[in-house]
C-alpha cells in the first residue's frame, strides 16, 4: 500500500485539478449563453431572408447566376470549422474524422484544398500536410463578427466565379442543444437553398410584388449575402457547439474527479487508522511484556 | 391601421414595432411607406431609416441590405442598423473626414467603397444628431 505521505500528495493534485475543470466549466457555460444568444439572434433573419429569397426565385424566372453554376468537381475546397482550444471532448476530433471521411468517399476530387477555422483546425491540417487556401482562420471564436463571415464568403465567392474552384463544401458541429453536437457536412458552393425557403409563406400566391430595381438585380445582391449568412450562421453554432461539448466534458472531469477524490480518502483515512492500530498494539505489547 | 416594423441584422433583431410611417433608404432614392402600400422588394441603400409613430420617431442608420413590404408588414433585412445610442458621433465625423479626404485621390476601382462608407457616416451622424 502506498504511503501516508503519496496519498496526500495525490489527493492534493486531484484536488487542484478539479478546481480547474469547475472553473472551466463554470467559464464554458458563461460564454455558452452568449453564443446560444448570437445563434437565437440569427433566426429572424434567416427566416425573412428565406422568404425573400423564395418569393424572388419565384419572380425572376430561368436565371443564370454565376453563384448557382454546377460544374463537376474536380477542384474543391473544404471548409473545416473546430475550435480555437482543446479540451471540450470529442468536438474537434468530430470535425476532422468527419471530414476525412468526406475526403476518402470523394476520389473524384483531383484538386482538394483546406480552408481551416479555428486553431485546431489550422494545426490538425497543417500535420497532414494538405494545402490550404490563401487565408486561414485562427482565434477568430472569442470574438466572433459577421465581418468574418463575410471575409471567408468574399473569398470563396471570388474563386468560384472566376471558375478556379468548382465546390465548395463545410464541415461543422450543429448545435442540438446543449448536451448534443452533431457533425454537419453541406455543399455550400453552387448555393442551393432550400433549407431556408422552407419557412412556409402564408401568403405566397397573393403579391404581386413591385421589384426595384427588378428582381434579377435583387437577386444578384441577394445570393451573396445568403453566402454570408450561412457561413456566419455555421460558424456561430459551431461556436456554441463548442462551449457546449466543452461545458459537459468539464463537468464530467469534475464528476470523476470528485469520485477519485472520494476514493483517496477513504484510503488514506483506512491507512492512517492502519498504522494507529499498529502503534497501539506495539505499545500494548510492549508493556505487557514488562511485567 | 398601422404597419408593422420589424429591422434585423444577421446579428440580431434591432427594431419590432409599429408604426403609422417607414421612411426607408431604397436603392433609387428614399421611400415613404404608409399603411396599405402596395407589396414592394426593394434594395436598401445606406441611409436613415426613419419610423414615425403617433408624434414620435425614431431613427437607424442602415446600410446596405433588402426591404420587403407585404401586407401591413414592413420587414427591414439590413447589413448593420444602429440607433442613436450605438453610434459615437465623434468617431462618425472622423470617419466622414477620412472618406472626404481619401475620395479625392481615389481611382475609379475603390470610389464606390469610399462612397459608402461616406454615406454610412453621414446617415450616422444624422441620426446622432437627431432631435429625439
Amino acid at each position: 500500500m502506498a504511503s501516508l505521505i503519496d496519498i496526500r500528495r495525490r489527493l492534493r493534485s486531484v484536488k487542484s485539478t478539479q478546481q480547474i475543470t469547475k472553473a472551466m466549466k463554470m467559464v464554458a457555460a458563461a460564454k455558452l449563453r452568449r453564443a446560444q444568444d448570437r445563434v437565437i439572434g440569427a433566426r429572424p433573419y434567416a427566416k425573412l431572408l428565406g422568404n425573400v429569397l423564395a418569393s424572388v426565385t419565384a419572380h425572376a424566372g430561368e436565371v443564370k447566376q454565376p453563384l448557382l453554376n454546377v460544374r463537376e468537381e474536380k477542384r474543391v475546397v473544404v471548409v473545416v470549422v473546430a475550435g480555437d482550444r482543446g479540451l471540450c471532448g470529442a468536438f474537434n476530433t468530430n470535425v476532422h474524422r468527419a471530414t476525412t471521411h468526406l475526403l476518402a468517399t470523394h476520389p473524384g476530387w483531383t484538386e482538394v484544398r483546406i480552408l481551416p477555422v479555428g486553431k485546431k483546425a489550422v494545426d490538425f491540417w497543417k500535420r497532414r500536410k494538405y494545402p490550404f487556401t490563401e487565408k486561414t482562420y485562427s482565434g477568430i471564436f472569442d470574438k466572433l463578427s459577421y465581418e468574418n463571415a463575410r471575409e471567408i464568403a468574399a473569398s470563396l465567392s471570388e474563386e468560384f466565379v472566376a471558375e478556379r474552384i468548382d465546390a465548395v463544401y463545410v464541415v461543422v458541429n450543429e448545435f442540438r442543444s446543449v448536451l448534443s453536437q452533431v457533425v454537419h457536412t453541406a455543399r455550400i458552393l453552387p448555393l442551393s437553398f432550400e433549407p431556408v425557403a422552407a419557412a412556409p409563406k402564408p401568403d405566397v400566391s397573393g403579391p404581386e410584388y413591385i421589384f426595384e430595381p427588378d428582381a434579377k438585380t435583387i437577386l444578384a445582391r441577394l445570393l451573396p449575402r445568403y453566402l454570408e449568412f450561412t457561413i456566419y450562421r455555421a460558424l456561430a453554432e459551431s461556436a456554441a457547439a463548442e462551449m457546449g461539448a466543452r461545458m459537459t466534458a468539464m463537468g464530467a472531469a469534475t464528476k470523476n474527479a470528485g469520485e477519485m477524490i472520494d476514493k483517496l480518502t477513504l484510503t488514506y483515512n483506512r491507512a492512517r487508522q492502519a498504522r494507529i492500530t499498529k502503534e497501539l498494539i506495539e505499545i500494548v505489547s510492549g508493556a505487557a511484556a514488562l511485567e | 391601421m398601422a404597419l408593422q416594423v420589424l429591422l434585423v441584422t444577421p446579428e440580431r433583431r434591432v427594431l419590432e414595432a409599429e408604426a403609422d410611417e417607414v421612411e426607408l433608404p431604397g436603392a433609387q432614392g428614399y421611400l415613404g411607406i404608409l399603411p396599405g402600400h402596395a407589396p414592394l422588394l426593394t434594395l436598401l441603400g445606406t441611409g436613415v431609416l426613419t419610423c414615425r409613430r403617433g408624434g414620435s420617431s425614431s431613427a437607424f442608420a442602415v446600410s446596405s441590405g433588402l426591404a420587403e413590404v407585404s401586407g401591413d408588414r414592413v420587414s427591414v433585412l439590413a447589413d448593420a442598423a444602429e440607433a442613436p445610442a450605438d453610434i459615437d458621433a465623434a468617431a462618425a465625423e472622423r470617419e466622414r473626414a477620412k472618406a472626404e479626404e481619401e475620395m479625392k485621390t481615389a481611382g475609379a476601382d475603390t470610389l464606390d467603397a469610399i462612397r459608402t462608407r461616406l454615406e454610412l457616416a453621414e446617415a450616422r451622424i444624422q441620426v446622432a444628431r437627431r432631435p429625439s
